[in-house]
């Protein structure tokens, strides 16, 4: 049977391979997140069905919005910056599907294993705001403009809390490797006890939450939506866009919350791993094969979790004004984050 | 510009034994036309954000060789501080003051000539201490991916002194834009 597996895939072969699989571990989570809580879950929020008529449940109305989306006239204002405005939403989704490729859904199944993991994913993660400003700029509308800069303000400001969070369960983990984190909490032990391993939920819980708070604020939506705020620019650097183009920055947005919620599993629940007493309960190694089957459906899981809380707080919460907004990154948040750093450093020299 | 051509320099002297070097030496002289290319736009375009989004280009190229050669740690760095931070503050601070879209007329200098023979010495100056000092060293041809916990061991035992330097000149920066920004 191994020899019948072992098939020896060139190195443009396993290119191909990964390339598609990232595709679809983006896409496929994404259009679960959009169907579940953006279309259902809102709607039962606020005492209605929302979509029923395509397919059981309406379950296959994002096939028919992308549908509709494809065949829409490819428009351009006509003063816009054709060439940037054209290009401004693939560096957006581009961006973000980068990101799922330091993701580990299992021992073996991971796309690339870097050394630099987490610090490369949070590295590429900030290129998305430079494809919102060209996308603002190309516009050629005041609207888009003014919602660009906004969204650049914003993501500078958002985008420290979120990478000084990351560093307090660096430091905890002593690598800078996803897969290596994860082995971190399935070797730790909660005083003396190993049943449950320790996802650094638990030890770095206010890392966690500003996290969370932060990847809200990256993804530009409410409380934080200031940039595409519908009452005052319309729809923001979104505005001027239609048809294939304006799908694209749908899906990047909520594909920037299935892959943040991916990372924020990894880092703080325990990544595609389940408790070790439950591996024993198995009979099964922690680097046996079956977890490569498990473990992206336990991943899967964990982000459903966080992705549902992610988009309860979008449709819970008013918007922040923008200079409570910017008050709340740079007065509240990182002074936070730098505490639980040099909380978390002491510790580590201490314990 | 200049880091991707002296690190073009070491790549072609390294052993080509096998496949994997040809490719890394073609992928190679592709981002080095892209650098090249884009660079030469920066200078010559008639739109500033344009100008900006070009020097974008070219940093993201010197990060593509650095992955190349294998430091990925230097290229993350430089995505976040040059791309992600650097960058979208310059079009930030552009697309606030002067966004026009379209030929721009008074973009050009009467000094750019000076401008270019300092540019043009400055790169001769670096290729020759590069080429001089680097020129007999040679890449392992079974070189890895260096690793993170390598660069930071170098950093706080080898480069402290400097690191530290560097670090107290940044926090006289900061503190000095805190300064010169108070209202009062």
């Amino acid at each position: 049977m191994n020899a019948l597996l072992a098939v020896d895939v060139p190195w443009w072969g396993t290119t191909i391979i990964k390339s598609i699989a990232v595709l679809l571990v983006v896409l496929l989570p994404t259009g679960t997140v959009v169907y579940l809580y953006l279309f259902k879950m809102v709607s039962f929020m606020q005492s209605r069905l929302g979509p029923m008529e395509a397919g059981p449940y309406g379950s296959l109305q994002l096939l028919a919005e992308v549908g509709k989306n494809l065949q829409k006239e490819d428009i351009f204002p006509a003063r816009a910056d054709r060439n940037v405005f054209a290009l401004a939403p693939y560096i957006v989704l581009v961006s973000t599907m980068l990101l799922a490729v330091v993701v580990p859904f299992g021992p073996n199944a991971v796309f690339t294993d870097l050394d630099t993991g987490i610090f490369l994913a949070l590295a590429v993660s900030s290129v998305s705001v430079i494809g919102i400003l060209m996308a603002g700029w190309a516009s050629a509308s005041k609207y888009s403009l003014l919602g660009g800069l906004r969204a650049a303000g914003q993501l500078i400001a958002y985008e420290l809390p979120l990478v000084l969070a990351v560093v307090g369960v660096v430091i905890q983990a002593g690598t800078l490797n996803m897969q290596q984190i994860v082995y971190a909490q399935i070797e730790g032990e909660i005083f003396g006890f190993g049943g449950l391993g320790l996802p650094f939920v638990l030890t770095q819980f206010v890392g966690f939450v500003i996290f969370m708070i932060a990847v809200q604020a990256e993804l530009t939506q409410v409380p934080f939506d200031m940039p595409i705020a519908e009452s005052e620019l319309v729809s923001g650097y979104m505005t001027e866009y239609s048809g294939m183009r304006f799908l694209m920055f749908f899906i990047g947005e909520f594909a920037t919350a299935v892959i943040f919620a991916f990372l924020a599993s990894v880092l703080f629940l325990g990544g595609w791993s389940i408790p070790p007493f439950v591996t024993e309960l198995l009979g099964l190694e922690i680097d046996s094969a079956w977890f490569n089957v498990i473990g992206p459906i336990v991943m899967l899981t964990k982000m459903l979790v966080l992705t549902f809380i992610i988009y309860w707080v979008r449709f819970t919460y008013p918007r922040f004004r923008e200079d409570q907004l910017q008050k709340f990154a740079w007065k509240v948040l990182i002074p936070i984050s730098l505490v639980n750093i040099a909380i978390t450093g002491l510790l580590k020299v201490v314990l | 510009m200049i880091a991707a051509l002296s690190s073009g320099a070491l790549f072609a002297q390294s052993s080509m034994t096998n496949t994997e070097e040809w490719v890394a030496n073609g992928v190679f002289y592709v981002i080095a036309a892209v650098a090249l290319f884009a660079a030469i736009k920066m200078v010559t375009t008639s739109n500033v954000v344009h100008a900006a989004l070009y020097l974008l280009v070219v940093l993201a190229v010197v990060a593509a060789v650095y992955i190349l050669l294998g430091a990925e740690f230097a290229a993350a760095t430089q995505v976040l501080v040059y791309l992600g931070a650097i960058m979208v503050l310059l079009l930030f601070g552009v697309m606030l003051t002067r966004a026009k879209i379209g030929h721009e007329d008074d973009l050009d200098h009467e000094q750019k000539w000076i401008g270019g023979l300092v540019a043009v010495l400055l790169m001769a100056v670096m290729s020759y201490s590069l080429v001089d000092e680097f020129d007999t060293i040679e890449l392992p041809a079974d070189r890895q991916p260096q690793r993170t916990q390598e660069v930071a061991d170098s950093i706080f035992s080898t480069f402290i002194v400097p690191f530290e330097a560097i670090s107290l000149l940044l926090l006289a920066a900061l503190i000095g834009a805190v300064v010169v920004a108070r209202r009062d």
